[in-house]
């Protein structure tokens, strides 16, 4: 190979080595700058055409998606666009044409120790603040402990009170039981709307989504649920506040949320359940302590049903 | 040694018609039997994936109502309540038919019968008899899962719709029919023929390999080979216990795993999925090794880290064995569990990298030559590290608590299984086609096929991943109508898909129809295994006279 083409090859190199790390670093920030729009204004449901993950409105999906869109998606953009240039690289550094000679090289061990020793780091990093918001997730709150929020590689400075209410949910087939353990005969079942009831009752709640009767909680309460099922596998979820746990016939699963804000919160059973498995959504109103305060009076008085009217209409 | 040979010949030779393929002692025809049923598999599981974007191309309902309505006979609600299960029943079939009659056959039955007897060295393989037994099987099995369509499943409705991986109690108590019995009954048919296979697979390269062939000189398919039926052989008796177990609570009275019986449906979970993991990895095994073989021959250069390559796929297949609640990290299982599984989940990492690197440091320095079948290699490469990353994203539990059974998951393992793993039956279809039929393909057709997958499956699952990110949650029919746009752009991938498999098609017939010889060694001074030795087709019994390894 004559001496301009080894310039050129060396050259190459490095810029090829900058142009990696440019890209790299430019890709890792884009999740960041596009995940970050649905934050602003959390809403308990996907948008059209989103891309990321939903709002959050408690510290656990906080730490979620700082967990994804900081430190997880820049990784893994990154390793797939290193893997990428190199390959385009080798495409047409390495073509038949361009080295009609192979090497005959098939050892560097200093190469392969930090291959090695590299991804072992990266997983170490992913690691240390995956530890700590799975321990989150799991450990009911206590009044004393402290969550990690938006800060995942802290050891945790956000206040979290004790439980102040406790519901068990029944999964079944196609439907959910809510009942407000707590309280005196305060349950009921909720179903999905079909769509002329939707039309009807509910027309500002979307599609598939919408149920007769919400899971009402008050805000900033930490919130014990307990989870079982009737008969087959389900599985309860509200991806705004950060949960997901099966309902599993014959056990009893427990799960904690704590809402900062009010609003219409959804999730859809996730776990195969039989032909209604699309049709059984999760709907939570999240009210003012002093509205949750008049409606569970109100229901434990009169029923679900006329408790309803006690509730400020969603518009 | 070498006179024995003729005789052996006379004795039972080659026999001729429907018995040569029915009554098959022989690794090539029975290699050519499962690649044409993975082949006819590939096309109705793909098939059954067409009517589900088909569905979800849009909200609601519009596909399978009709569909119900048009196979059952059902009318009005009954059409609709029957369309909203054969969604399921149809989500369960693509799965296990992809699995257990496209990917395994092609890849272990297909290609791992044609070549690890010849890259040892070795005439055929140890059991030749109980080779064909394993073979026949498939057609049984297949046919018991295609029966199971047409039994009742839930009360009133049809067919088996628990998804592949049968989670007890819907498959228990929810579904009194004998749809469910009879799909249990096709995976104790298949893997019965693959544990029979393991069986033949580790006792042929552990004893019949020619002399001078060591353990360490052994060609990387073959150690694929090894790995993979390993896991097979460790794995598959679980999965036939918990699934016995299935049909004994559904059928014979047994309380396993129905809390009302003091059982518990985790105990499933827990056995399916020590299962079930090793069983992704059975799936990927011998694609790195085909990957290996054609990355090599085509940049003209070994292996880079040869040995490093052997003990990646090794510790892949032990730590595959201690991974498997990263499937079940929503049931409810306690923090230290979690963080076990997301430790050793994690680990897995590294052994895979190694090899993606290792692949990427042989063609660097190489002297490549982009023909059809390294296209594929590079495009396994390029989209299994799209894949492995949202695995690692996914092995986070706190992540996965919002990941969970949504479309992120769905994008996941289809970019590993659909592009990874198809990927590399492709890539060994297009290396090993010149010498299984002798005769040679059209470059730009088998070229266009590769585009039309690669760009079909990347339209399809890519928008997955945000459907995943924003909550839609997988084995639906129907989804809020936030969802709409990434669905109707992943329905549209499907088309282009299915263009590929038109073309795939077509590849096959043309080159039959042109006859171009392919001659023994068609890719060069790169291929370096002993399949290139031989002629195209190799005689129908090759190596009588064993040959000697330097």
């Amino acid at each position: 190979m004559n001496t301009i083409s080894k310039r050129i090859k060396n050259y190459g190199e490095k810029i090829s080595q900058l142009f990696i790390g440019t890209l790299a670093f430019a890709l890792a920030m884009v999740p960041q700058a596009v995940f970050a729009q649905a934050q602003q204004d959390p809403l308990g449901y996907a948008v059209p055409g989103q891309i990321g993950l939903m709002g959050s409105v408690t510290t656990i999906m906080d730490s979620i998606r700082v967990f994804h869109n900081g430190l997880l998606m820049p990784i893994a953009t990154g390793i797939v666009v290193f893997v990428t240039v190199i390959l385009v690289y080798i495409i047409i550094r390495f073509n038949a044409k361009a080295n009609p000679v192979p090497s005959k090289t098939t050892h560097n061990v200093p190469l392969e120790i930090v291959w090695t020793v590299f991804p072992i780091i990266v997983l170490i990093v992913i690691a240390v603040p995956s530890f700590g918001i799975l321990a989150d997730q799991e450990i009911i709150p206590d009044g004393e402990r402290k969550y990690l929020g938006s800060n995942i590689f802290s050891v945790g400075d956000v206040e979290v009170p004790a439980p102040g209410l406790t519901i068990k949910v029944t999964g079944i087939q196609w439907a959910w039981e809510y009942d407000y353990v707590d309280y005196e005969g305060a349950d009921y079942t909720s179903y999905m709307l079909s769509e002329e009831d939707r039309a009807e009752l509910k027309p500002n709640e979307p599609r598939l989504l919408a149920a007769d009767y919400d899971l009402v909680i008050p805000v900033d309460t930490t919130v014990r649920v307990q989870v079982t099922s009737a008969v087959v596998i389900h599985a309860f979820t509200v991806p705004s506040f950060g949960i997901k746990i099966d309902a599993v016939p014959g056990r009893l699963n427990e799960t904690w949320f704590n809402a900062r804000k009010t609003g219409m919160y959804y999730g859809q059973c996730s776990e195969l359940c039989g032909r209604g498995h699309a049709f059984m959504p999760i709907s939570v109103r999240v009210v003012s302590k002093e509205e949750f305060a008049e409606w569970i009076a109100a229901v434990e008085a009169d029923g679900v049903d006329s408790a309803a009217s006690v509730l400020t209409p969603i518009t | 040694m070498a006179d024995a040979t003729a005789k052996h010949v006379d004795a039972h030779g080659h026999p001729t018609g429907w018995r040569r393929y029915v009554y098959s002692t022989n690794h090539k025809d029975i290699g050519t039997m499962y690649l044409i049923f993975a082949i006819i598999a590939g096309i109705i599981g793909g098939l059954l994936s067409g009517f589900m974007r088909w569905e979800l191309a849009e909200p609601g309902i519009q596909i399978f109502k009709g569909l119900a309505a048009m196979v059952y006979g059902l009318e009005g609600d009954a059409a609709l309540d029957g369309g909203k299960q054969m969604f399921n029943v149809f989500t369960t079939a693509h799965g296990l038919i992809m699995v257990f009659f496209m990917v395994m056959p092609a890849l272990i039955g297909g290609f791992g019968n044609w070549f690890v007897p010849i890259m040892i060295g070795a005439p055929d393989m140890a059991f030749p008899r109980m080779n064909n037994i394993s073979f026949w099987l498939l057609p049984a099995a297949f046919t018991l899962l295609l029966m199971s369509l047409f039994f009742e499943g839930p009360p009133g409705l049809y067919g088996a719709g628990v998804g592949w991986t049968v989670y007890a109690p819907l498959s228990t108590t929810a579904n009194p029919g004998p749809a469910v019995d009879f799909a249990i009954l096709a995976l104790h048919l298949a893997g019965a023929s693959s544990i029979l296979g393991a069986i033949n697979f580790i006792t042929t390269i552990f004893n019949m390999r020619a002399p001078g062939m060591t353990m360490h000189k052994m060609p990387l398919f073959v150690w694929s080979m090894l790995v993979t039926v390993f896991l097979l052989l460790l794995s598959l008796p679980v999965l036939a216990g918990a699934i016995t177990m299935l049909l004994t609570d559904r059928n014979f009275g047994t309380t396993f795993f129905n809390p009302e019986g003091g059982g518990d449906p985790v105990l499933y979970q827990h056995l399916f999925w020590f299962f079930g993991h090793p069983e992704v990895y059975v799936l990927i095994l011998p694609g790195f090794g085909i990957v290996s073989h054609i990355i090599s021959t085509f940049s003209k250069k070994p292996i880079f880290g040869y040995l490093g390559m052997v003990y990646a796929m090794v510790a892949i297949g032990v730590v595959g064995f201690i991974v498997w609640a990263h499937h079940m990290y929503t049931t409810g299982l306690s923090l230290n569990v979690q963080r076990y599984f997301v430790a050793a989940t994690m680990v897995i990492a590294v052994p895979t990298g190694i090899k993606i690197f290792s692949w990427l440091a042989t063609m660097w320095g190489g002297s490549i030559t982009f023909r059809t079948p390294m296209y594929w290699a590079l495009g396994f490469i390029f989209l299994f590290t799209i894949g492995g990353v949202t695995g690692v994203i996914l092995a986070n539990a706190g992540a996965d608590r919002v990941l969970h059974d949504t479309y992120y998951v769905v994008a996941h393992f289809h970019y590993t299984m659909s592009m990874g793993a198809t990927f590399g039956v492709f890539a060994g279809w297009y290396y090993w086609y010149p010498k299984i039929f002798g005769i040679m393909y059209n470059e730009f057709l088998a070229k266009l096929h590769f585009w039309t997958l690669f760009i079909g499956a990347n339209v399809v699952f890519f928008p997955q991943h945000f459907l995943g990110l924003a909550g839609m949650p997988r084995r639906y029919i129907d989804y809020p109508d936030a969802y709409a746009f990434w669905n109707k752009v992943s329905s549209i991938g499907y088309l282009i898909t299915l263009l590929s498999m038109f073309i795939f098609i077509w590849v096959i017939i043309e080159s039959v129809m042109k006859k171009r010889v392919a001659g023994d060694n068609p890719w060069g001074e790169g291929a370096t295994t002993l399949e290139w030795t031989l002629s195209s087709p190799p005689p129908f019994h090759q190596f009588e006279t064993l040959p000697r390894i330097k």
